[in-house]
């Protein structure tokens, strides 16, 4: 399934890993960075030990550790806040290298550093390993909201319809004679996002009469057969049942 | 009306009709008077082109047929079924609509998926469920292409996509908008080859005369709201006059009279 929606975050596979049923992950997953967000901060061997459970998935997901690394760079910009934190925080201080910094800001800047790595790359795990389209049969069947379920559908397939709109628009614009550069043309580009905004909504009440022709009423009908068994749900929550030992680890043992 | 007439026999057999439409009118909200009652009757098994030039009220007529706006005055029945809201999603099994942009109608992440969404809906499952988007597949000559989304199809290959998703949910009637709108020639001949091995009803609106002359036999012409000509298809194009006052034109160097 989903075969036609490549996703860049998505590593096709046929490991153990993707076999999983999606709605075992994404709890195994939600599991996970609960753990870890409730890990107190000075259990470094614990944070290790996440990283370690990780790398094992990876590994059995047959996922190169360099893939990973490079799409965790989504991170950075949310992390620039924890560098500031050792400069910024209070008393007591320590002295590194010349500079002054304060203990508690170093701990809160780990703290940030640490969670929200591990909680990226628990995430870039179940993506990587799940197509988007599993992702949402994961949900439904985890009894999301049906209205939730059916917006996320619609969006994943239409969202490349309107891209394709949006570039056509653009391709007449250019073609006759719009610069997107220079600053007085913004106009012509902020009238082509209104312009497609509402394309969007007339194709939105199109689908929606083309749906209801088909017997649509309010919520998506569940295309595969295959059930999650009891055996799934223990192998895929097992990883989740380590980290949630290391937790309990982590808070007995600081 | 007179060639109602001629046609004669299938009406008396006892079976009802796959589409009557009976002295059908509507005004929308904003007070514009679309049909002033339109009658139309199509039996089983027959194939008809309804034409007429823009704002005719073709479009408003076909959103009737299952039940999307509701009639101001006069009735629809099909297969005998009167169309009203306590058996509307039986009525929309029954009448299948193939929309005349395929974007609009796929709109599952793949072919197979967006076969099976409409026999879903009607409470298929199983192995009954997975037959029928098979065959659907399979009649519109598109079962290889199953798992990819319907977004890197060509245009040809969307529009018997959205045929077949009509066809999973075995109609009583099929109901086709534009089918041959943005098809290149040969796609254009494809989706005829398609609907011609069809053993269906089938109720097609369109601006191409000479695609209506290949696929269907019968033609009902609307304007301004009113049936203004019903007859075989080859003698209402060969009608100059007619054609004419209701603003519709065979293409250059097409003749027929």
């Amino acid at each position: 399934m989903g075969a036609g929606h490549a996703h860049p975050l998505y590593r096709p596979g046929d490991s153990p890993v993707h076999r999983l049923p999606p709605e075992v992950k994404i709890v195994a997953a939600v599991v996970g960075v609960c753990c870890v967000v409730a890990t107190p901060r000075a259990a470094f061997g614990v944070f290790a030990g996440y990283l370690l459970l990780l790398a094992g998935i990876w590994v059995v997901a047959g996922i190169p550790f360099g893939w990973i690394l490079r799409r965790s760079l989504i991170e950075t910009p949310f992390v620039v806040l924890a560098v500031l934190l050792p400069f910024a925080g209070d008393d007591p201080r320590i002295e590194w290298i010349g500079l002054s910094l304060s203990e508690p800001g170093l701990y809160g800047a780990w703290n940030i550093l640490a969670k929200g790595t591990l909680g990226v790359l628990t995430s870039l795990t179940l993506a990587g390993t799940t197509p988007l389209r599993d992702l949402l049969l994961g949900l439904q069947r985890l009894h999301a909201p049906h209205l939730v379920i059916t917006i996320a559908t619609l969006m994943l397939r239409y969202i490349d319809v309107i891209a394709g709109e949006a570039h056509r628009m653009r391709l007449a614009r250019i073609s006759r004679g719009h610069d997107p550069r220079f600053l007085w043309q913004a106009g012509a580009t902020a009238r082509g996002v209104g312009t497609l905004f509402v394309r969007s909504y007339e194709r939105g009440e199109r689908v929606h009469l083309a749906m209801l022709s088909r017997g649509w009423t309010g919520r998506m009908p569940q295309l595969t057969e295959q059930r999650t068994t009891r055996r799934q749900w223990a192998v895929g929550l097992a990883p989740a049942a380590l980290a949630a030992a290391l937790a309990l680890a982590g808070s007995i043992l600081t | 009306m007179k060639a109602q007439a001629d046609r004669g026999a299938p009406g008396t057999s006892g079976i009802a009709p796959s589409l009557e439409v009976t002295e059908l009118a509507f005004a929308y909200p904003d007070g514009h008077q679309a049909l002033y009652g339109v009658s139309l009757r199509v039996e089983r098994g027959e194939r008809v082109a309804l034409l007429g030039p823009n704002g005719a009220g073709k479009t408003t007529l076909v959103l009737h047929l299952n039940g999307i706006l509701t009639a101001g005055h006069g009735s629809v029945a099909v297969g005998g079924l009167p169309v009203a809201r306590r058996h509307l999603q039986e009525i929309r099994r029954r009448v299948g609509i193939v929309f005349q942009d395929p974007d609009d109608q796929l709109f599952m992440p793949t072919v197979a998926e967006d076969v099976a969404f409409g026999p879903a809906n009607f409470g298929y499952t199983g192995a009954d469920l997975a037959a029928r988007v098979e065959t659907a597949l399979a009649t519109v000559g598109m079962a290889e292409h199953r798992d990819r989304s319907p977004l890197h199809l060509s245009g040809g290959q969307r529009r018997r996509v959205a045929l077949a998703t009509v066809l999973a949910c075995d109609p009583e009637i099929l109901v086709l908008d534009e089918p041959s709108a943005n098809l290149d020639p040969v796609a254009r001949r494809e989706l005829a080859d398609v609907l011609l091995d069809l053993d269906a009803t089938m109720l097609m609106v369109t601006h191409d005369l000479p695609y209506a002359l290949q696929l269907c036999p019968r033609s009902v012409v609307i304007d301004d709201g009113v049936v203004v000509a019903d007859g075989p298809t080859r003698a209402l194009l060969a009608d100059a006059e007619l054609l004419r006052r209701h603003r519709l034109e065979l293409p250059y160097g097409f003749r027929l009279d």
